[in-house]
């Protein structure tokens, strides 16, 4: 068995479930004859026809309203933002028409709308952002964010045999950068709104996701040398949040870091927090506390990207001072 | 109905051919669901000054003709063509089958109403009989049209949707950019813009610096009309013909109905931003079921006494259907928890509501 990107894993995850479900179709920008901007829906055209993989104008809201209407009579559309922070174009029609289709009329609403996230790839403001936050406050829509290999595919099979609307975010840095075996033909499914036991470890708990779940890893690894024992969760669903798991961690180590990559104010580091002092504030030793982004726009110039995301050493310090507290 | 007296014949004449293929049982049908949205409307207004009614009530009083029309000219029955609805369109919404009993429960938000108590008025749909209630968000129908649309295409079923834009409405980014991929993609969609001449209390021209509608959609490279809104049967023979078109796999036509909205936005609103006379002069001169009834008398098509019986019938319906849910219990407080996912399938109730 060959290693595969986990941008071909997406890939293999959407073609498979193309090939096994007909009502499975593509639609976005440069999606069809180009293959996409990554190179993700590559080939599907040539496989499935021009039908099932549909190059459409710049009009993301559009282009979520028309899934929208194709997923409430039966198909299951799979929508590519190019980026993923062009989907605040889209923001309304999925927060105020997707969102609350079963809610308030019944309506079935099974479709995915997934696109490269994220920063480290010195995308300037506009092909760097992190949208959860934006889509996590709203009922209704579930949110998945795989930061393996093999999550990449089995969360995008997942999300397409899901019941209800999912936003599928993929992390460009990984998409060639991480690399696995992966069963040849296996149906490789990762159930939605279950965290990952990345890292097993006894002194503290980094909880996180995306792209930091490597970094994470890698402070892990430095901080194994200093003798620190250090428990890594990839949350891997982030609606429906895992909350089980992250506080089996929490009563485990006592001590609790929340890393993200998306900026701090109001990101998905502060609910996790609150939900830890709900749920487990008697098992902690310290604070819970946060590696973000800093609450700037997301700047190009390689030294200030690097200065303002979060970084494996920032990691490493914070774990260190979370330890001596 | 206006009553008049029959003109004393002294040669018996023969009645002009109906137009565009309707039959007289066709007309008496698009003259009952006339009569049943202005007579629920009616009653609605009852309810609403008896605070029955929760919240806005909101009337297409003088749409009625072209919102009948339009959807009449559709093939109607379980999975057959679809259209969704503005708060001005309950005719096309009873012409599609839904029943005045889950209009006045909606308003009322029972237990009982299609969505629950959840939703506003005409904001419920029904998949199989093919009709799907707007969102507040004008515009954004459209889109959500347009894909069910392309279903219909990418499945070669011969089935066309229609979607109705008021004229504030196509001021929206998703009303351009639905009806653009909508036109891109050919797919079999009527669009029906309702000049009513009010977006809430703006007039046209603080909308748009054009004069019509089909002036707006003229860069989309798909066939336009232009419609007298009032004329019942002249809106029916527009839309057959542009549903017909899309039917055969000809793409979308935009249809620009002229009519007037003779209320308020809702119910509450003072209307004191109409030119005096405005409102008299439409009603008048212009109501649409006045002059669908002149028409089909003037032209022996029927006779007055069968729109008589219709009348009395549609309020006895009206009557039964009130009586029948009026005392209708609200939705249990906790039934508000379920259903925004199939899975997980209901939120969590929050800790202090069971200390």
């Amino acid at each position: 068995m060959a290693d595969v990107t986990y941008l071909e894993a997406l890939r293999e995850g959407l073609r498979e479930e193309m090939a096994r479900d007909e009502r499975v179709f593509i639609l976005g920008e440069d999606v069809g004859l180009y293959g996409g901007a990554f190179k993700v829906t590559e080939g599907l055209m040539e496989q499935f026809g021009e039908r099932r993989v549909i190059d459409t104008p710049i009009s993301e809201a559009a282009i979520v309203g028309a899934a929208a209407g194709a997923a409430h009579m039966g198909m299951r559309p799979v929508v590519e933002m190019q980026f993923i922070d062009f989907i605040s174009c889209a923001y309304d029609m999925l927060t105020n028409y997707v969102a609350t289709a079963r809610y308030r009329a019944g309506l079935s609403t099974p479709l995915v709308v997934r696109g490269p996230c994220g920063g480290y790839v010195r995308g300037g403001p506009f092909h760097s952002q992190n949208v959860e936050a934006a889509f996590f406050h709203t009922p209704g829509l579930k949110i998945v964010y795989p930061a393996t290999v093999a999550d990449a595919k089995g969360l995008i099979k997942s999300a397409i045999r899901d019941e209800d609307p999912v936003i599928y975010l993929e992390h460009k840095w990984l998409y060639r950068r991480v690399k696995a075996e992966l069963p040849d033909g296996a149906d490789v499914l990762t159930p939605i709104g279950e965290a990952r036991l990345a890292r097993e470890g006894r002194d503290l708990s980094i909880v996180t996701y995306g792209a930091t779940v490597w970094k994470a890893l890698e402070a892990a690894d430095q901080l194994a040398q200093d003798g620190m024992s250090v428990e890594v969760l990839d949350l891997r669903t982030l609606v429906p949040m895992d909350d089980a798991a992250i506080m089996r961690s929490v009563r485990k180590t006592s001590k609790v870091l929340i890393v993200h990559e998306d900026t701090r104010t109001g990101g998905i580091a502060g609910e996790i927090a609150a939900r830890i002092n709900e749920q487990a504030f008697e098992w902690l030793d310290s604070p819970i506390m946060r590696v973000t982004a800093h609450d700037v726009p997301l700047p190009y110039a390689p030294t200030l990207e690097d200065f303002v995301l979060p970084q494996t050493e920032d990691i490493v310090k914070a774990a260190r001072w979370l330890a001596k507290y | 109905m206006m009553s008049r007296t029959a003109p004393a014949a002294l040669t018996p004449r023969e009645a002009p051919p109906i137009p565009a293929g309707l039959t007289r049982g066709q007309l008496l049908e698009i003259y009952r669901y006339l009569r049943l949205t202005r007579t629920l409307e009616e009653r609605l207004v009852a309810l609403y000054r008896q605070s029955k009614v929760i919240g806005g009530l909101f009337r297409s009083l003088g749409q009625e003709g072209e919102s009948v029309a339009s959807a009449y000219a559709l093939e109607r029955g379980r999975h057959k063509d679809f259209l969704s609805p503005l708060i001005r369109n309950l005719g096309s919404m009873l012409v599609m089958g839904a029943s005045p009993i889950q209009i006045l429960r909606q308003y009322m938000a029972k237990a009982t109403s299609p969505s629950g108590g959840r939703e506003l008025n005409v904001h419920f749909g029904d998949l199989e009989l093919g009709y799907l209630g707007q969102i507040s968000h004008l515009g954004d129908m459209i889109p959500v049209l347009a894909g069910i649309a392309l279903t219909f295409k990418l499945r070669g079923e011969r089935r066309v949707a229609l979607v109705y834009i008021g004229d504030g409405g196509t001021s929206t980014g998703t009303f351009h950019e639905g009806l653009n991929l909508a036109a891109v993609q050919r797919v079999p969609l009527v669009v029906i813009g309702e000049y009513n001449h009010w977006a809430y209390s703006t007039p046209p021209e603080k909308q748009f610096a054009v004069r019509h509608l089909v002036d707006r959609v003229r860069g989309y490279g798909i066939p336009t009309s232009t419609v007298d809104g009032n004329d019942v049967l002249a809106v029916y023979a527009e839309t057959r013909g542009a549903a017909e078109r899309a039917r055969r796999g000809e793409g979308v036509q935009f249809i620009e109905v002229k009519t007037y909205r003779r209320t308020g936005h809702a119910e509450h609103d003072d209307q004191h931003y109409v030119p005096a006379g405005e409102l008299e002069r439409w009603a008048r001169d212009n109501d649409p079921i006045d002059r669908y009834v002149l028409r089909l008398l003037d032209n022996d098509w029927v006779q007055a006494r069968e729109l008589a019986d219709i009348d009395a019938r549609v309020r006895a319906e009206i009557d039964a259907a009130t009586d029948a849910c009026v005392d209708d219990p609200p939705p249990q407080p906790e039934s508000a928890l379920p259903g925004v996912y199939a899975d997980p399938p209901a939120a969590p109730l929050h800790w202090y509501r069971s200390l």
